[in-house]
């Protein structure tokens, strides 16, 4: 039971690393980018190429899968995505389906369809007693990182100027724009973070998480989700409700393995109809 | 008793429901095709297939301005409505008719269309992107899961249609479905033209332009909505049951997430907002998915993804919008000459 919630936790600690770059840059610039799951499968993939073909310690992979993804986005972002803001949303949609098709199929090219498994480390793998509950270790590893994570984000957009401008900017661009913060800039900084928070997800899902070319829509979905429930306002509406989802997903799945799949998107559906903007949103309209 | 003047609002809407003779051609090159590609009927067949669900996403994107992610589940509901109908009706005869399946096919997918209609009135473009996903998956995960009805991912065997009109029986070369599916996709694309023609059409048009504004004068937006939006599911509920009825089998496949994306993929390749651009898109795809998909069947994705990138970047308005652009380019011309 405890063992079951605690994994819920720990899956979605993950999906809130994964999610909250897609949640910033849309509260941002209203871009709705479906692609987002392509930074987390390039993550992913370096994990992969990193251990099992160069023998890399995994603990290397994970910054390392954060300035890969962050690099690939920052370029994306100053190449193609600046194109995009003015267009409608249905242009942004079928642009992110269409790198998410590319990606796809890149990846399929360069490793192959199959599954990709990774091997823990020995010092991650195997299982403590915490609570009278038995506990992946790994599992452990992903809630702590992804706290200290969550902490130091929560620090720095409440407490630096730099959060105060990201606010700012979020809460009204034109303004904050009038004001002097240069929102471009901002933008384009956070587009890299949070797509380096992506690949650092993905090379922290690796292990649990099936890594195959459709990484991208399989998880889409969970970010839609997150997003629609948390909104976009803040950080902490994103984090509660990906905790929301990875333990309802992991719990239903293991409770009643027949309709487990449906549990997560009943949910969405019905905070959607109750309250449209979202469970954790401080109620602004946008 | 008509006034023929182009000014009066009548004449002006009858002259655009009048027939023109590059949309006589178009039909006319669509029949006879069966005579040109004999070999390829099954191929053209789903072209009409796709071209229709394209037509229907059209009545919701391209004039209601509805985006939507999720009509593969309309598609899906009425492939598999279809599809049982077919299957266990088989033993009584009437149940098994095509034509009746199609009806069933449209009123469920139509009924399905009609609940969820309103989670779409609700929020932005990005809440209904994903209610509409939603629902898609929803309708997936249950196609997948009821085995017992459905055949889980296995899909749905064994689905045998009755003749049509008790006539015309579907033979393994596709001339049948060749020629029923023509018929039912043109029946409902002169369905789909009166409709946009009429005030109800350009209701919609003044609501996609501002709703604000609409509701101002007086439409009732929400209503109007919900009706395009049950209107269009059931158009995609009767191609995805041809679909079914001319492959004789529907799988999990037709609900998934790439048949959404395909096909508002397609629309958007033809243009939207024309009708004509879903039919067009869905020639103009097929054939590069068949002639794309003998070099390297494998990646086809990858170009799929790229036309999409470059299409948003580069060109607006799909096929359609580029020889709009260039016809208008040519009497410029001519005027300035």
């Amino acid at each position: 039971m405890l063992t079951i919630l605690f994994d819920g936790v720990a899956y979605g600690m993950l999906l809130f690393v994964l999610a909250v770059g897609l949640c910033i840059t849309l509260g941002l610039m209203n871009f709705i980018n479906l692609a987002h799951g392509a930074f987390a499968m390039a993550g992913g993939y370096l994990t992969v190429v990193m251990m099992n073909r160069m023998g890399i310690s995994f603990y290397w992979c994970l910054p390392a899968a954060f300035i890969f993804s962050a690099v690939i986005g920052v370029v994306l972002e100053r190449v193609l995505y600046r194109r995009l803001y003015d267009k409608t949303h249905l242009d942004q949609v079928l642009f992110s389906i269409g790198l998410i098709f590319m990606a796809m199929a890149t990846v399929d090219y360069a490793m192959g369809a199959s599954p990709q498994i990774v091997n823990l480390p020995p010092s991650l793998s195997g299982r403590v007693e915490i609570l009278g509950a038995q506990v992946g270790i790994y599992r452990l590893f992903v809630i702590v990182i992804c706290g200290l994570l969550t902490i130091g984000l929560q620090f720095v957009i409440a407490k630096t100027r730099f959060g105060s401008r990201l606010r700012a900017s979020v809460d009204d661009g034109r303004v904050a724009r009038g004001l002097g913060v240069n929102v471009t800039g901002i933008f384009a900084l956070t587009f890299a973070v949070g797509s380096g928070l992506a690949g650092l997800g993905g090379a922290l899902g690796a292990p649990i998480l099936s890594m195959d070319p459709s990484f991208p829509l399989k998880y889409m979905i969970f970010f839609l989700i997150v997003i629609s429930i948390g909104g976009t306002t803040t950080i902490t509406g994103p984090f509660f409700a990906s905790i929301l989802l990875g333990v309802a997903d992991v719990g239903g799945k293991y409770f009643v393995p027949a309709i487990g799949g449906f549990i997560i998107y009943t949910i969405m559906v019905a905070v959607l109809i109750f309250r449209p903007q979202g469970l954790f949103t401080r109620g602004a309209k946008r | 008793m008509i006034p023929d003047s182009p000014n009066k609002p009548a004449g002006w809407l009858l002259g655009r429901t009048r027939w023109r003779w590059y949309e006589l051609a178009f039909w006319a090159a669509a029949a006879s095709s069966f005579f040109i590609f004999p070999s390829k009927l099954m191929l053209i067949s789903e072209i009409f297939i796709l071209g229709l669900l394209a037509v229907s996403i059209d009545l919701t994107l391209g004039f209601a301005g509805l985006v939507t992610l999720g009509q593969g589940a309309f598609f899906g509901t009425g492939a598999y409505a279809a599809g049982l109908m077919a299957k266990y009706g088989a033993g009584a005869a009437p149940f098994s008719d095509p034509l009746l399946g199609l009806l069933v096919a449209g009123i469920v997918a139509g009924a399905l269309g009609f609940v969820t209609s309103f989670l779409v009135l609700r929020g932005s473009d990005l809440t209904r992107l994903m209610v509409t996903l939603g629902v898609a998956l929803i309708v997936e995960e249950i196609v997948t899961q009821a085995k017992d009805i459905t055949g889980g991912s296995d899909g749905l065997q064994g689905v045998m249609s009755s003749p049509v009109l008790g006539v015309w029986s579907f033979d393994l070369y596709g001339r049948t479905a060749f020629w029923y599916a023509l018929i039912v996709t043109f029946v409902c694309f002169w369905f789909c033209r009166r409709l946009v023609n009429s005030s109800f059409g350009l209701s919609l048009l003044a609501i996609k332009g501002n709703p604000l504004r609409a509701r101002t004068i007086g439409m009732p937006v929400n209503t109007r909505l919900v009706a395009i939006y049950t209107i269009a599911a059931t158009i995609s509920g009767i191609s995805g049951g041809l679909l079914t009825q001319t492959t004789q089998f529907a799988s999990p496949d037709m609900v998934a997430f790439h048949r959404s994306a395909d096909a508002l993929l397609i629309l958007v390749f033809g243009g939207s907002g024309f009708l004509y651009g879903g039919l067009i898109g869905a020639v103009v795809f097929r054939v590069m998915q068949d002639f794309i998909g003998n070099i390297t069947p494998q990646y086809w994705l990858f170009w799929v993804g790229l036309v999409l990138v470059l299409l948003v970047l580069f060109v607006r308005g799909g096929i359609i919008g580029m020889l709009m652009a260039l016809r208008e380019r040519f009497s410029r011309k001519g005027e300035g000459s």
